[in-house]
């Protein structure tokens, strides 16, 4: 297998792997074929967005978790974004813990809470490596002249 | 649903006047934008996305202490998110289809939540149509159609369906 093909390759299983694991959904793929000439860097620009919103929402929730009377309406708000966010993109995992964190908002549990933004920070580190990989080895095709079309 | 129309619809149809149509979009998430951005651009609309309600309106020319201004305005079709900050996308609606130069624009809600009572309320309060979130090319392409059929009433419309004046 050349180069350019074995690298194809190692993309479609990688991305198969993505959605297999439930790391990305349908959405995901929804947003690669929104991807072509007139705006090559789509996937990536809304990813990159979508990963400064989950940090900014992260850190204001934190704040409030850390008050002596936790204001959960507030929590739950920025929990709502979130998985707003999260669902857009496909990000399947991020938005599932937004479910069971709204659970716990609506609960005025702390504890769990906190365990869910835990969560949040864990997954969002994880796609955003997961999804780093991804765009290298879509550069690195491109780079071998080959194109990247979208999944399905 | 398609086949209620006497003529196909495809995303590379002509536009009927050579202009693209205007959506104006209403979502208080900056990822939301995007997403309904792109979906539009790419079934050939031009965009424009605000943050709520109260841009709506002011983009309008329905402001408080505005005139309308719909000389040089053209919006072929409202997108509004249920909840936004300061007025939820229904109160939106219904302040479009109160405006005698306005009411005309369909305007279709979106919501992430899939609430039968507000589905029901939008429907009744005018609304072209409730999508649930998030949205996909299907629903850009759908939205397009109808567009172009509202538009273009000579080839058949939402003549029958239309029941909003």
């Amino acid at each position: 297998m050349d180069v350019l093909s074995q690298l194809q390759r190692q993309l479609a299983d990688f991305l198969a792997s993505l959605y297999r694991e439930g790391f990305v959904d349908d959405q995901f793929t929804q947003l690669q074929k929104l991807q072509d000439e007139s705006s090559p860097d789509f996937v990536m620009e809304v990813v990159s967005l979508f990963f400064e919103d989950c940090e900014k929402l992260v850190n204001n929730m934190a704040k409030v978790l850390e008050q002596q009377v936790v204001d959960f309406k507030q929590v739950d708000s920025h929990v709502h974004q979130l998985k707003g966010s999260s669902s857009s993109i496909g990000a399947a995992r991020i938005r599932n813990v937004c479910i069971a964190f709204k659970t716990f908002c609506e609960g005025q549990n702390r504890e769990g809470c906190l365990r869910c933004l835990q969560q949040v920070n864990h997954e969002h580190a994880q796609l955003k490596a997961n999804l780093q990989s991804l765009f290298t080895l879509e550069r690195q095709i491109v780079a071998a002249g080959g194109s990247v079309p979208a999944m399905q | 649903m398609a086949n209620s129309f006497s003529s196909s619809c495809s995303p590379s149809m002509k536009f009927d006047f050579d202009e693209k149509p205007h959506v104006l979009a209403a979502d208080d998430n900056l990822i939301d934008r995007k997403v309904i951005e792109r979906l539009f651009i790419n079934s050939t609309c031009k965009v424009t996305t605000t943050e709520n309600g109260k841009r709506v309106l002011e983009y309008l020319g329905l402001a408080d202490g505005q005139h309308p201004n719909h000389n040089d305005l053209k919006v072929n079709l409202i997108i509004t998110d249920y909840s936004m900050p300061g007025m939820t996308g229904y109160e939106l609606l219904k302040r479009i289809k109160e405006s005698p130069t306005m009411k005309e624009i369909p305007v279709v809600v979106v919501s992430s939540e899939n609430i039968p009572t507000r589905i029901n309320q939008c429907m009744q309060g005018g609304a072209q149509e409730f999508l649930l979130k998030p949205l996909r090319l299907s629903d850009a392409t759908k939205l397009r159609c109808h567009i172009k059929k509202l538009n273009n009433p000579l080839q058949g419309g939402f003549a029958g369906e239309d029941d909003h004046a």
